[in-house]
């Protein structure tokens, strides 16, 4: 059988529905009943959008105005009438000496953005010239049996964010590798279960940073020999044992709950141990287990951003801390592009699952 | 506990010994089955004694919660057995195994594999030095055999209930077992389907001849598939109340079953037996 697969169908099972109704609109294939459907679907959300904007832009001014009225004052009280005049003057100017340090307006949030896009070229200009320079001497060094050369400048934003994914995925791995097949034993046997109950129960509330510090003491002490820069392994352990929870509960309760029609069948065709978990448990909880590890990617992807931030990793945690520290001008509106990208990088890997998800797993009314 | 139908002689068996052990198949020795409650013990079963011969087909009725989904269950070896024995060609039972096939009342099926696959999972278990080609073309015919050769590739979630549950036809026949359970197979089903499955059922019977054990709560289902229908008393402390022998021929169509002129009679024997 030969199947077709439209662009209409990809972005469907991705649940990306809209897509296909915004491009029925300009292939003019939209009909009269679809009309309302495209409102809801593509209308309804652009205006919505447009509207936060505004109220934002909105919010931004007045804060805009407090904080630069607030200025004035002190200086007239601090140094007198004429001071006061000075600074206002230096604010209506723009001059970036004298601005207000408040809530960025979406204007300038976009310029930020633009800037850190620009940095970033500039970066990888100078690291491909970098890299292009001393090629040469790298062989050499190479063939002499020393250490190549390596680009050690500043990494640009975009440099951050896939060091960042880098780090969830190496999580999200490390807690896949270790809450699945911990969930399925769990699940599988009443007595593993009483025996790691307490466990799951006392340490999945525990705080991300808690587990960052934990990390810290055991890893530090691991790696006492190595010069290696520890933080990236640290961060991706403590990212993996936050958001596993999920994963662990999920599993052991898909596998625990499989049903019991197919445990007898099992039972009558005396599948061994083997057999049974990978074709009968496992295919079964399937559903449970994608919506747990759906949610260790969120989790992981939200609390890595706090881990960074401790574990002084390299990454969109440690931009925005860095940013917050540094109190540039145009700092505050680099931590809302900062915020904005993970949002939609977030919104992304949960697509991402869903869409693994609805491929590999039987039951497609579960996938939400 | 003679029953006797005006006109007719059946015979009766209720105790055990009555059939050369040579002839019996599945053997119940004074079986009981014991759930704790907090309220002391539930018994359900007790004293229960059946023999059934080899290719025989054995329906059994009773009251709804009488115990004889546990019965099956026990034979099956889904179930612990609280007192007396189970025995198949004389070897008592010890837990669930493919010599006894079992068809649940829902069809059971695992709804990530293909019809194909469903039933392969047993054949694979059942006859691991088979070489592939082999094992796939018995799990092929069984399943055409209950008309699913146009569906040897659609998932099971795919299917009709109806369609599913032929598959699980298929699936039981194609382990070879011993013996065949059959807990309610085709309850849940409406009343068209259930007599195209009754008749699907019965045509690989007529070839395979494997002893089986049919749990209904369909009178009509009882005398038209059975060479005899066990009737349950209502529990606690079920037994074997009563046993009809039918002896229509076989191979039986419905018609011929339903213009036979002793069809009444068996039916109100076991109406009656069902409604006292």
């Amino acid at each position: 059988m030969k199947q077709s697969i439209t662009l209409g169908k990809v972005t469907k099972f991705m649940g990306l529905g809209f897509f296909s109704t915004l491009k029925d609109l300009f292939t003019g294939k939209l009909e009269k009943e679809d009309f309302k459907s495209f409102l809801r679907k593509a209308v309804v959300p652009l205006v919505s959008i447009l509207l936060f904007i505004g109220l934002w832009h909105m919010g931004a001014k007045t804060l805009y105005n407090i904080e630069a009225d607030f200025k004035i004052e002190k200086a007239f009280n601090d140094q007198g009438p004429e001071a006061a005049e000075a600074l206002r003057a230096c604010i209506a100017s723009g001059a970036s000496s004298c601005q207000p340090n408040t809530l960025p307006s979406p204007s300038q949030v976009w310029d930020s953005y633009k800037s850190l896009l620009r940095d970033h070229n500039i970066i990888s200009a100078d690291k491909a010239a970098f890299i292009e320079k001393t090629a040469a001497l790298n062989e050499k060094r190479i063939a002499e049996g020393k250490d190549a050369i390596t680009y050690t400048g500043r990494p640009s934003f975009v440099d951050q964010i896939f060091r960042s994914l880098k780090t969830v995925f190496a999580g999200f791995l490390l807690a896949l590798l270790i809450a699945v097949p911990l969930g399925v034993f769990i699940g599988l046997s009443p007595t593993l279960k009483s025996a790691f109950n307490w466990f799951i129960q006392i340490f999945k509330p525990v705080s991300p940073v808690v587990w960052y510090l934990l990390v810290f003491m055991i890893v530090k002490t691991l790696l006492i020999d190595s010069n290696e820069d520890s933080s990236f392994t640290i961060s991706f352990i403590s990212v993996g044992l936050c958001s596993m929870w999920a994963t662990l509960v999920n599993t052991a309760m898909g596998v625990s709950s499989v049903d019991k029609d197919f445990i007898n069948v099992a039972k009558v065709l005396k599948l061994g141990a083997f057999q049974k978990i990978f074709k009968v448990v496992l295919p079964s909880s399937l559903p449970l287990i994608f919506t747990g590890l759906k949610i260790t990617l969120s989790v992981a992807w939200m609390v890595l951003i706090a881990i960074e931030l401790l574990a002084q990793s390299p990454g969109l945690g440690l931009f925005v801390w860095e940013e917050f520290q540094n109190g540039a001008n145009d700092s505050n509106a680099k931590i809302i592009v900062a915020m904005f990208v993970i949002g939609i990088i977030g919104f992304l890997l949960d697509r991402l699952m869903l869409t693994i998800q609805n491929a590999v797993s039987f039951d497609k009314s579960d996938a939400i | 506990m003679n029953a006797t139908i005006e006109n007719k002689k059946t015979d009766i068996i209720t105790d055990n010994g009555l059939f050369p052990s040579s002839q019996v198949m599945l053997d119940l020795k004074n079986l009981k089955k014991v759930y704790p409650t907090p309220k002391g013990d539930y018994v359900v079963l007790e004293n229960l004694n059946l023999q059934i011969k080899k290719e025989e087909f054995v329906t059994i009725i009773g009251h709804s919660g009488c115990g004889k989904t546990t019965m099956l269950s026990m034979i099956a070896g889904l179930n612990e057995i609280s007192g007396g024995n189970i025995s198949v060609l004389g070897k008592h039972i010890k837990g669930p195994g493919p010599d006894r096939g079992v068809i649940f009342q829902s069809p059971s099926l695992m709804p990530w594999m293909t019809s194909l696959q469903n039933v392969l999972l047993g054949v694979n278990q059942v006859f691991p030095d088979a070489t592939k080609w082999q094992r796939n073309d018995i799990a092929k015919y069984y399943l055409q055999k209950v008309g699913l050769e146009d569906a040897f590739n659609k998932k099971a979630s795919e299917l009709s209930q109806g369609m599913q549950q032929r598959v699980g036809i298929a699936r039981a026949f194609a382990i070879k077992p011993k013996v065949l359970l059959l807990d309610e197979p085709f309850g849940m089903l409406d009343s068209l389907t259930r007599g195209e499955l009754q008749d699907i059922l019965i045509e690989i019977w007529n070839k395979e001849k494997i002893t089986a054990v049919m749990i209904t709560h369909d009178v009509d289902e009882a005398i038209f598939l059975a060479d005899r229908v066990v009737m349950m008393t209502s529990g606690p402390r079920a037994k074997i109340g009563d046993i009809l022998n039918i002896d229509f021929e076989r191979p039986r169509t419905r018609k011929s079953v339903l213009e036979h002129d002793d069809y009444y009679k068996y039916r109100k024997h076991l109406i009656d037996f069902l409604e006292h």
